[in-house]
């Protein structure tokens, strides 16, 4: 309440000559060079790269860091500026000692491991999912499953991306897997390899709609159970209802 | 209800008056469910058999919301998730986004950021305290832990206008100046605060009703926390000493000095313990953190218009409750492709069946309460 914008000049400025077309094709010369003297908070954040630990220690390592630094100063100076040629940090191969202990084990079921924003992204093939978790958990020591997800890319063959983030206590490090799973193939469910998965995959499939194959109990968590439709999907319009619900359960007509 | 068999059955296994097993549903509307959670208790006399928590009822949909929004839009969406500790949920929002864009906060605003975290989580803290009591029956700490919380309240609403759903900070930074003032006032609440703590901690710490209450109710070993994803003061108190700010520090938590309190048992005693201490750690970073507010800008210079590379990040912080974390996937336009959250109370109250087993009926109330849930951010 008692706050000055006048105050807040450094904050303000940017983004108002931002937000004119012209000022921003100038813009990027200045941030990219300011974004210099912002780098030493970058090494503050060095002393603390959990997921980036693995990247450090590897043979990668050396390109890494200066793939990195580069990438944190494009995104900033890029912000009005039209989808341009600044080069999208692409994710990087990640090749550290985890990914070449499952592709010793696992062979071609580990797809594809990357490196983005410093974080660990492990692509497998969907089947041998609960495989590849249980050694994760019994060998590599990921301890907790932080969470379970899925994205859905609905113009791709398989359209969904169940993403699983374990967290390793020994480690002190986190590691992402990733299965793509189609519109009607079940996937593995990893409940009796981390019991915290139960609800996880209930609320996947409540918004989703994908099956976990193996799991005890799997129905909708959020929605009401005869609900229709998986409301996170992408073809799922978000003034969507499901009027008969809504009709028979609140006995109104929607007022979508 | 009075069936005589009750004295034997706490002897023998539960299974045994199958026949008389009934189901009691609690909630949605029971005072001590915290909002809207429904159990579904299968009871075997007096004891709990199996338990079952019916949540939903107050989804918003928030993560499909998120994809029709800007990211400067979303964020004040994800103060009404956690809504008693909207600070947190937004700081873990900003920095998730920071980081997706590869920006930074500049020094000044972290700072001032931990200090109104670690604020929300006293906060936080105090409304668990005061409710959780009340659950059990002791009437009185609610209305001291009401009495702090409201000078907590009163600093957020000089800081930024709002009690409740703050929306404190922005992408990048700050969005306000602190006010004139904000150290003495801050200074003066922790200055007060450590008295009040010991206050609460008369009222009950070694109060025989509340032992009695607490002591070896709902225990969770720390095995079992791990395996069911539980984090915060609830893994802390079954013995795992594992705190986000210390694991993987944020903000300008790297920068303090701090305990991360600790117990055995993972009781709901225990877990009184550790929020307690926690709150009095809490206040020493405070402490800390207003001796030196280092000067400079509040906000990075990240643009009006966000638009992160494709690509993705997952980025956490230990809210109140445990671990708050963000997966956000861009495909590079204005509007978040997808927006995860990851629900510390979701996913203690999984933990919920297993503490509850085999407990009375008039535990599961201390039991609900000892996770410390908000169904806004359960239910999302």
């Amino acid at each position: 309440m008692a706050n000055d914008p006048s105050e807040k000049d450094p904050v303000s400025k940017p983004p108002a000559s931002g937000a004119e077309e012209k000022p921003i094709a100038q813009k990027p010369a200045e941030p990219s060079q300011t974004a210099s003297p912002a780098d030493p908070p970058k090494s503050v954040e060095a002393p603390a790269p959990k997921p980036a630990a693995p990247a450090a220690t590897t043979p990668a390592a050396p390109g890494t860091p200066a793939a990195k630094s580069a990438a944190p100063a494009a995104p900033a100076p890029k912000a009005a500026a039209p989808p341009a040629k600044e080069a999208a940090p692409k994710p990087l191969p990640l090749d550290n000692e985890l990914v070449q202990k499952l592709k010793a084990r696992f062979g071609d079921a580990i797809r594809e491991a990357t490196l983005d924003r410093k974080q660990a992204i492990v692509t497998l093939a969907a089947d041998r999912l609960r495989e590849i978790s249980r050694y994760c958990r019994d060998e590599e020591k990921f301890d907790m499953l932080v969470d379970l997800t899925a994205v859905d890319w609905p113009k791709r063959e398989k359209r969904f991306d169940v993403i699983l983030i374990l967290y390793s206590f020994a480690k002190n490090e986190r590691v992402r897997l990733k299965a793509h799973a189609g519109e009607t193939e079940p996937v593995p469910s990893v409940c009796e390899i981390w019991p915290a998965a139960n609800w996880l995959e209930r609320e996947c499939y409540d918004m989703f709609g994908i099956v976990f194959a193996g799991h005890p109990d799997l129905k909708r968590i959020l929605m009401p159970d005869e609900w229709q439709g998986y409301p996170l999907r992408k073809d799922y319009d978000i003034l969507k209802q499901d009027t008969d619900w809504v009709r028979e359960n609140l006995g109104i007509e929607s007022g979508q | 209800m009075s069936d005589p068999r009750i004295t034997e059955l706490s002897n023998v296994s539960t299974t045994v008056l199958g026949a008389d097993e009934i189901i009691l549903n609690m909630g949605p509307q029971h005072p001590s469910t915290h909002g809207v959670l429904r159990v579904k208790l299968k009871l075997d006399g007096e004891r709990v058999v199996h338990s079952e928590c019916i949540i939903g009822y107050l989804h918003r949909g928030v993560e499909k919301i998120a994809e029709h929004r800007s990211y400067q839009q979303f964020a004040p969406y994800v103060d009404r998730m956690d809504y008693v500790a909207a600070v947190s949920n937004g700081l873990g929002y900003c920095e998730a986004v920071e980081k997706l864009l590869g920006a930074e906060a500049p020094v000044r605003a972290r700072v001032v950021r931990t200090i109104l975290t670690e604020l929300q989580r006293i906060a936080s803290h105090l409304l668990w305290l005061g409710t959780h009591a009340l659950d059990i029956g002791a009437l009185t700490p609610v209305f001291y832990c009401f009495r702090e919380r409201e000078e907590i309240l009163k600093i957020f609403e000089k800081y930024c206008g709002a009690r409740l759903t703050t929306h404190a900070f922005r992408i990048g930074g700050l969005q306000y100046e602190t006010y004139d003032g904000f150290e003495q006032d801050v200074k003066r609440f922790c200055d007060d605060f450590d008295r009040k703590i010991d206050e609460y901690e008369t009222l009950l710490t070694e109060n025989r009703i509340w032992v009695g209450r607490t002591k070896g109710v709902g225990i969770l070993s720390a095995a079992d926390a791990i395996a069911l994803g539980v984090t915060g003061p609830v893994l802390r108190a079954s013995g795992r000493k594992w705190d986000l700010r210390k694991a993987m520090p944020y903000a300008a938590y790297d920068q303090y000095k701090f305990e991360i309190p600790t117990r055995e048992t993972g009781d709901t005693y225990d877990r009184y313990v550790v929020r307690m201490e926690e709150m009095r750690q809490s206040r020493l970073i405070c402490l800390q953190a207003i001796e030196n507010i280092p000067a400079g800008p509040i906000m990075a210079r990240i643009g009006k218009v966000l638009k992160p590379a494709p690509g993705e990040v997952y980025h956490s912080i230990e809210a109140p409750k445990g671990e708050l974390g963000y997966y956000i996937v861009s495909d590079g336009t204005t509007q978040p492709y997808r927006v995860r959250v990851r629900p510390p109370s979701f996913i203690n109250l999984q933990a919920f069946d297993k503490m509850a087993r085999g407990s009375l009926v008039a535990d599961v109330v201390a039991i609900i309460g000892t996770i410390d849930i908000v169904l806004g951010e359960v239910d999302r």
